[in-house]
């Protein structure tokens, strides 16, 4: 959460990772095996290693996949059609809305760049795409 | 895995009768297998119940005892939850319960109850099957992530949306002599391109309807069929399960299910048969593209491959692997929790030849998949004819 309200309980690990992201100061959680995850982790998905750290995240990655939403659920029925990406970002892939750009416009291999906004329709925080490059590469 | 025998089956009619309870449809469906069975209730020592959203569709938690109490079963009752993988992961709990000697009769089975809610309700129940942090708040639904899924399986091996169509006419063709399917009538391929489009690539006819419905299996062992003198032909020969993790994005490869690829092989393995002696497969077709990424997830075709069979004729009732002969999720319904319950009903039905379209089944071995999700999940059953 973000303002939603003095009462609004965080989810630890997650809110602070968007907090970051918000910042542009994002990162990734790596393991001593070189393996890569977002948090909230206590250890590495595919080692179990407990010693995670905190990697910058670069700031923009590039979309694996996407599709365009003609039915959305209450929290997003306002809002169709929308967009929503898989972007693989360095050593992770990151799920997120794309936004600022036409939906035809929106290709795998375009560069996106992932930030934090809102939904309008429930103030949750959520990743959001915007183009740096929108043309394939 | 040897001594395991299917007894009794039964499923409610699937289609839309929101008006019905939870606990009205299992209990018809318990009470169709025991009925096929021929077996007392007071005999039953267990019950495996799949159930996905009810928690929400109907406000009711802890549902494995009411539905017991429903069936007339006086046993304890365990519900499994594992999105619309549930009902096979009860029917691996039935039949992993009577394997290891621990019980003798079990009714394992799942019903869902889905048109009650408004759609958009319903909507947001099943992609809560999704991660809720990194994908529902990104507004990833139930159609949408297999979008993802069909986009990436195109950018990588091609295929087009006509391919899926033909999965979909492939499956509608087959729910027409099934009494038991939400839709039977057939479409075509112009007809399933042109529907509105849900999540971009796949259409509306790309995409399995909501579903009420129910489905119960009489599981016993096999010295109990022989001592009560039960007619159950058909054996449950493998049984396998496959996890992986639960966001796409945490995945390698968005178009690829490694979690089938895991319970094939252990359900292979445990059946000690090959993929070359299967005679009929259901595959858990919740959209066209996870039957095509469940049949090379399960060995019979390589990857990339299988976005093509249904158009070049090899999966469809007279072709070399018949798939979702039922009709499958696409057109026979897609109750969740009952789902998993549901395919191996069928596979019994066509194996023992009291099914519609029993005479497309050439040969004694059925495979049944069942995945939760998109595929985090997934429960494999080998089905023989043994008698």
């Amino acid at each position: 959460m973000t303002d939603a309200g003095d009462s609004e309980i965080r989810d630890r690990g997650y809110d602070d990772w968007l907090d970051a992201l918000e910042t542009g100061d994002g990162y990734l959680l790596r393991c001593p095996n070189n393996h890569a995850s977002l948090p909230p982790r206590l250890v590495c998905p595919d080692c179990g290693s407990d010693d995670l750290t905190e990697e910058a995240l670069p700031a923009s990655g590039e979309i694996v996949t996407y599709t365009v939403v003609h039915l959305g659920t209450r929290e997003f029925n306002d809002q169709t059609p929308y967009v929503t990406a898989i972007a693989a970002v360095g050593d992770v892939r990151i799920t997120g809305l794309v936004r600022e750009v036409d939906a035809e416009s929106v290709d795998v291999g375009a560069s996106v760049e992932p930030t934090v906004d809102k939904n309008p329709q429930t103030s949750d925080r959520v990743v959001v795409f915007r183009p740096s490059n929108m043309i394939p590469e | 895995m040897e001594g395991v025998r299917v007894a009794g089956v039964g499923l409610t009619h699937f289609g839309q009768t929101p008006d019905r309870t939870g606990r009205e449809l299992f209990a018809e469906a318990a009470e169709a297998a025991l009925a096929d069975a021929g077996v007392d209730r007071e005999a039953v020592a267990e019950l495996h119940y799949g159930n996905f959203m009810g928690a929400l569709g109907e406000r009711q938690g802890h549902q494995a005892p009411l539905m017991a109490e429903a069936a007339g079963l006086s046993c304890p009752a365990t519900r499994y939850e594992l999105a619309c993988a549930s009902a096979g992961a009860a029917v691996r709990g039935a039949v992993r319960a009577i394997a290891a000697g621990q019980a003798d009769v079990v009714v394992a089975g799942g019903m869902e109850r889905m048109t009650n809610r408004a759609i958009e309700e319903t909507t947001e129940a099943l992609a809560i099957a999704a991660d809720e942090l990194f994908e529902v708040r990104a507004g990833v639904t139930f159609p949408g992530a297999y979008a993802l899924m069909a986009r990436s399986y195109f950018e990588e091996f091609g295929g087009e949306r006509e391919d899926l169509a033909h999965v979909a006419v492939k499956n509608h063709e087959n729910a027409v002599p099934n009494e038991y399917a939400q839709y039977r009538k057939a479409i075509t391929v112009e007809q399933a391109l042109s529907a509105p489009i849900i999540a971009e690539p796949l259409g509306l006819y790309d995409s399995c309807p909501v579903t009420d419905g129910a489905s119960a299996l009489v599981v016993v062992s096999e010295a109990y069929a022989e001592a009560n003198e039960l007619d159950a032909s058909v054996a449950i020969v493998g049984s396998g399960q496959g996890g992986d993790a639960l966001a796409l994005q945490s995945r390698g490869d968005p178009a690829r299910t490694p979690a089938t690829d895991a319970a094939a092989m252990e359900a292979f393995a445990d059946a000690g048969v090959g993929r070359g002696d299967v005679a009929a497969v259901e595959v858990h077709d919740c959209f066209t593209i996870a039957e095509v990424c469940a049949l090379e997830g399960l060995g019979f075709y390589d990857y990339g491959e299988a976005v093509g069979a249904a158009r070049r004729g090899e999966t469809t009732a007279d072709g070399d692997l018949p798939v979702n002969l039922s009709g499958g999720l696409k057109a026979k319904g897609h109750p969740v929790g009952a789902t998993g319950g549901s395919q191996v009903v069928e596979m019994t039905r066509l194996l023992r030849g009291d099914h519609p379209n029993a005479d497309a089944v050439d040969g004694t071995v059925g495979l049944t998949h069942n995945a939760g999700g998109t595929v985090a999940s997934a429960v494999v059953h080998l089905l023989e004819v043994v008698e």
